[in-house]
């Protein structure tokens, strides 16, 4: 027990003592969580539209001041011919180029169907899709809003269902409810991860490690030695983050907030053990780096939380069940924001501890092969 | 001259001996550009729902007939009352639940109109919502048609958009995922290494050793560049060709000028990692600072993921210091629109500012620590 108090004595040294790793540790992922809170949004406005408005009258203008007058659009120019030929797409000026036929007027008048055309640049297949739909919904509405003006309802609708849309846990739909305390998931495990695999690797590096190997303490105890710490930093930035989400963010915690705690201890030991497992098998610290960082990036984009795994294709769906990553972000949805008890959550508290027990078993079974 | 040579060769020879990260070095973007080509997708897809169907009648039957149709949603299960539908939200089973009221078929035929709610999981607003509106969409599709069956009614005026989708008329995602990519894999390696090569030499102390000789620091910073400047590069080309060839992103704009801009882009986030080995002293806060501090930073805030347009105004600013950001739309643009210069030339002269401003501020530093 004396001998384990020494050990990390020595680790937590270790840590403090390089001034410059302090702020990198405790400032930089709490201003992250700050600031990418608001970058990290798909909630979309401001989009970029040129009209070429052929027809220029007042039925296209009435069109016109729908566009607007709404939110989501910004109107850069408008036109009465097309004049650029989508040069302004091309330049990425405009997102949208919506054209009004010249017919427009006379054919709604006269009750002919008739064609708006509208050249969209589709490179982020995403928000396109999102922009086409908003620019058509418009659309509907300028419609739904003539035919009452005018009263040119033909007959009577047979049924008419009313249909509400009720969004559930989130229905001012708060996109920060989603994303901080999913970023604040990435930065806890990333921290975690980096540090501790560069850690061993950093002793094999400068030499420090053949002094260690050749005192007393079990593998078991440098390697208990050699998470303690980090775990004791995740936890730290873990309850730092979430106070600050719920002062600054106004995080709603619906559920139970020791399950997120009782999960993050869990977690945090899995997320280590991986650390230590680079840590074990790289040459040098830039290496192990390297393989921190791919690992790192696929649990991020295979985490659910930029986009749902349930759009993902089956393959990589199965994928996503090795990425703890994912069951963080689950805990985190489910407990903060649906008020998810025990019996909702205990599916990932098994599979994240039986990760923690593979990783670790594994960790010291490779770092015995070093030796 | 031969001086340089000499540095550019050891090097090299560094580079070289490095077998491991080498293979991780290339490693990474093949198994990243797979994964994300293949696996992320923003399109909604078999959405499972809840049905609590209290009507259980045939008008009921036939609308739910018609909401299944189509592949984009799954009954995971049949719910018996309210409380039901809460649970499976709160295990995360399920995004959507549709509820149809006792007396569905009744109350049209009674009262020509009748209830229905949708039940979304908010707490991912943009996926939730984007379900919500597609769910509405089915549902009004199946009343338009059965208005149209019953009394051959159509709308008074009829407005149609004809839709365009330049540049990725499939809307592909890998079409924005692998320009995206190659921003970001080679700001993580170019950094990395350059940041990491000049701090060994410091920690190890052959840096000492190298300045005491009679070269000039600019020729050994150079012969530390270039070479890394060669890797890169050959990464990048890879990573486009691998784009290329996997996915069919097309590379339309001319070769020489993609050369001249990957080029520069290389040469910026190489100086940036030489200014990074100013800050550090050691390998590891180099590390972590080209790592932890840039990776999810340079994600988010690069048009990556998220839609610039869509950020807070304050947060559009920071967008505009971050490098990879120009080289973003600069790629996707000369891989997918074709671009020429004159098209790009804001972006691209913005580039060389940053590169002149990184290597300036370096060489001052530098000099600094020399004195």
């Amino acid at each position: 027990m004396e001998r384990f108090k020494f050990i990390l004595q020595k680790e937590f040294k270790q840590i403090f003592r390089d001034k410059g790793m302090l702020p990198i540790i405790f400032v930089m992922p709490i201003m992250q969580l700050m600031v990418l809170s608001f970058a990290a949004t798909f909630d979309i406005h401001n989009i970029n539209l040129e009209i070429i408005d052929k027809d220029q009258s007042p039925v296209s203008h009435q069109l016109i001041s729908k566009y607007e007058a709404s939110s989501y659009f910004n109107i850069i120019s408008n036109l009465p011919y097309d004049a650029d030929n989508g040069e302004s797409l091309q330049k990425g000026e405009a997102v949208i180029i919506l054209e009004i036929p010249k017919d427009f007027e006379k054919n709604i008048i006269q009750s002919q169907p008739t064609n708006l055309s509208a050249k969209v640049d589709a490179i982020d297949g995403m928000s396109a899709g999102v922009s086409v739909n908003y620019a058509q919904s418009i659309i509907r509405d300028f419609q739904d809003d003539y035919i009452q003006e005018h009263g040119l309802l033909l007959g009577k609708p047979s049924m008419n269902i009313k249909i509400s849309n009720l969004n559930w846990y989130n229905n001012s739909l708060n996109y920060k409810f989603y994303m901080v305390p999913g970023l604040l998931v990435l930065l806890v495990s990333m921290i975690g991860m980096f540090l501790t695999s560069m850690n061993i690797v950093k002793e094999k590096e400068i030499g420090t490690i053949e002094q260690l190997n050749v005192t007393p303490i079990t593998k078991a105890e440098f390697i208990i030695g050699k998470l303690f710490p980090f775990w004791c930093i995740g936890m730290f930035v873990l309850s730092l983050g979430l106070t600050l989400a719920k002062l600054v963010f106004d995080i709603p915690i619906q559920g139970p907030l020791y399950i997120v705690f009782a999960f993050a201890m869990l977690y945090l030991f899995v997320v280590l053990g991986l650390g230590l497992i680079i840590s074990t098998l790289a040459d040098t610290q830039q290496q192990s780096m390297f393989i921190a960082w791919f690992f790192m990036i696929v649990f991020v984009l295979l985490s659910g939380l930029f986009t749902p795994i349930e759009n993902m294709p089956g393959w990589a769906q199965d994928l996503t069940l090795l990425n703890p990553v994912r069951y963080f972000i689950e805990i985190m949805r489910n407990v903060l924001l649906k008020g998810a008890s025990w019996a909702d959550v205990k599916m990932n508290f098994y599979i994240i501890g039986i990760y923690g027990v593979i990783i670790n078993s594994l960790a010291v079974l490779l770092y015995r092969k070093t030796n | 001259m031969d001086r340089l040579k000499g540095i550019i060769k050891k090097e090299f020879y560094h580079i070289f001996r490095d077998k491991r990260t080498l293979l991780i070095l290339f490693g990474i973007p093949i198994v990243q550009i797979v994964l994300f080509g293949f696996a992320i997708s923003t399109e909604i897809k078999e959405v499972k729902i809840a049905l609590l169907n209290q009507a259980n009648d045939e008008a009921s039957h036939t609308l739910v007939d018609k909401i299944l149709s189509t592949s984009y949603f799954q009954v995971d299960e049949l719910i018996q009352n309210e409380a039901g539908i809460n649970e499976s939200f709160k295990k995360g089973k399920i995004k959507a639940a549709l509820v149809i009221p006792p007396n569905f078929e009744s109350d049209i035929r009674k009262n020509n109109t009748a209830n229905i709610q949708i039940i979304c999981d908010a707490s991912d607003p943009n996926t939730g919502t984007q379900i919500g509106a597609y769910l509405e969409g089915q549902i009004q599709g199946f009343i338009y048609g059965n208005a149209q069956k019953s009394k051959g009614i159509r709308p008074p005026i009829q407005i149609n958009t004809e839709i365009q989708m330049r540049y990725n008329p499939e809307l592909k995602s890998a079409y924005s995922f692998v320009p995206g990519l190659i921003t970001i894999i080679l700001m993580l390696i170019c950094t990395m290494m350059t940041s990491i090569a000049i701090t060994r030499e410091i920690e190890t102390g052959t840096m000492e050793v190298l300045l005491a000789s009679p070269m000039h620091p600019a020729t050994i910073i150079l012969g530390k560049v270039i070479p890394y400047l060669a890797l890169s590069f050959t990464i990048a080309i890879f990573i486009l060709f691998l784009g290329k060839f996997v996915f069919g992103v097309p590379i339309l704009a001319h070769f020489g000028l993609l050369i001249f801009e990957i080029l520069l882009y290389c040469l910026v986030v190489l100086a940036l990692g030489i200014f990074i080995s100013t800050i550090a002293k050691t390998q590891q806060l180099a590390l972590m600072i080209s790592l932890f501090a840039l990776f999810l930073p340079t994600m988010l805030l690069s048009g990556f993921i998220f839609p610039i347009h869509n950020m807070p105004l304050p947060l559009q600013m920071v967008t505009k210091v971050i490098p990879a950001t120009y080289f973003n739309i600069i790629i996707k643009a000369l891989m997918l629109k074709g671009a020429t210069l004159a098209e790009i030339w804001k972006e691209t002269a913005i580039l060389g500012g940053i590169f002149i401003f990184l290597v300036g501020v370096s060489i001052k530093r530098f000099n600094i620590r020399l004195g």
